[in-house]
């Protein structure tokens, strides 16, 4: 018998199969990376002590009623107005803190009629059970965004540096806790702490 | 009769092209890997909101639940916003059981930082939001997060 040599396959079209596959895959891959508000709820408090008497100048209330408008301090506001309303609420500094200084960092206007002091200062947000909560979500993102917008004036103030990049910085060596970071986040954050109340919507 | 005589003909000799097909395995592989398919389907409609003062969101520590309208395929469960965890719908009363089976799993020094990331279509009543957030309260799960796409700055 005679010994035949195998025919050499040709393997010029494996490219091509390989490329289709890849870009096939280089399609459907989505990297998904989810992103959101993070926001942290108040701890169940069971114990019967009278809640602390808050001045109705230092409460900046919100409404979301069903139709999805908003009621802030009793007037009717467009949502995009909101953040610059909550901007000067916070940083009015019209008075003392409960330890009796005044906010010397505040560059609101020092209105007497308004909010004392970021510290005082109380945000309520209350909504109906019937508010969508697409709109709850622009209402929330405003608010996180006034209290990010002084936050990072105040970073960019006392340490030259943006406020979000503290934070990044924080995140990455999570495990090994760098104590001077920690505590200018921290000393930013007692500036204009976040206070920001949910009322539960009425039971209807 | 110099030593460095020219070469006749100045082709460049053919690149070869015999490992391009191991180059491209290579990325092929890489992106068969890396595709995650979804591995729970939503049995909500999840038109998420979107928002601009967002944060990641750490996926080695965190359970979803999800909220809204059932989607086409599951009307018999009626048009009202349901919630959803896994795979099934549930009630309110189940998402503490489920919280604190979730926590179970996680590893001990993520226990204490665990996150819920709440996936609530945008047009569903808030109600239902404050409803899940009470029994997450309740669960002692307080860090929560909404998520959202991120919205473009005009």
């Amino acid at each position: 018998m005679a010994k035949r040599a195998a025919p050499e396959v040709n393997a010029g079209s494996m490219a091509d199969i390989a490329f289709l596959l890849l870009i096939f895959f280089l399609v459907t891959t989505t990297i998904e990376k989810d992103k959101g508000i993070l926001r942290s709820l108040p701890p169940i408090d069971d114990s019967q002590t009278e809640p602390p008497i808050i001045k109705q100048k230092n409460l900046f209330t919100i409404l979301v009623n069903r139709d999805d408008r908003l009621l802030v301090e009793e007037e009717e506001m467009d949502i995009k107005d909101l953040r610059q309303a909550a901007i000067d609420f916070l940083d009015n500094g019209g008075g003392v803190n409960p330890e009796g200084e005044s906010c010397d960092y505040c560059r609101g206007k020092k209105d007497p009629e308004s909010s004392d002091h970021p510290d005082k200062a109380i945000i309520t947000l209350k909504h109906d059970r019937e508010t969508t909560y697409g709109r709850y979500i622009e209402v929330q993102n405003e608010l996180v965004a006034a209290y990010n917008f002084l936050r990072e004036r105040e970073a960019q103030r006392i340490f030259n540096r943006s406020f979000a990049s503290m934070l990044e910085e924080k995140e990455k060596n999570q495990f090994n806790k760098d104590e001077k970071l920690n505590a200018d986040i921290q000393r930013i954050k007692d500036m204009y702490p976040m206070k920001l109340s949910e009322a539960e919507p009425d039971k209807s | 009769m110099s030593k460095f005589k020219k070469k006749k003909g100045g082709d460049l000799p053919a690149i070869s092209t015999a490992s391009l097909p191991d180059i491209v395995f290579m990325l092929l592989f890489f992106f068969m890997v890396a595709t995650v398919m979804r591995d729970n389907s939503t049995m909500v409609e999840n038109k998420l909101p979107s928002a601009t003062e967002i944060e990641k969101l750490k996926k080695d520590r965190t359970m979803f639940i999800y909220a809204g309208k059932p989607s086409s395929q599951y009307k018999q469960f009626g048009t009202e916003g349901r919630i959803q965890i896994n795979d099934s719908f549930v009630d309110l009363d189940a998402i503490q059981p489920a919280v604190y089976e979730y926590i179970g799993t996680l590893p001990e020094e993520l226990k204490d930082r665990v996150v819920v990331a709440l996936k609530v279509d945008e047009n569903t009543n808030a109600g239902i939001v404050s409803d899940v957030k009470q029994e997450l309260r309740e669960a002692n799960a307080l860090k929560i997060m909404y998520v959202t796409g991120q919205k473009k700055e005009e």
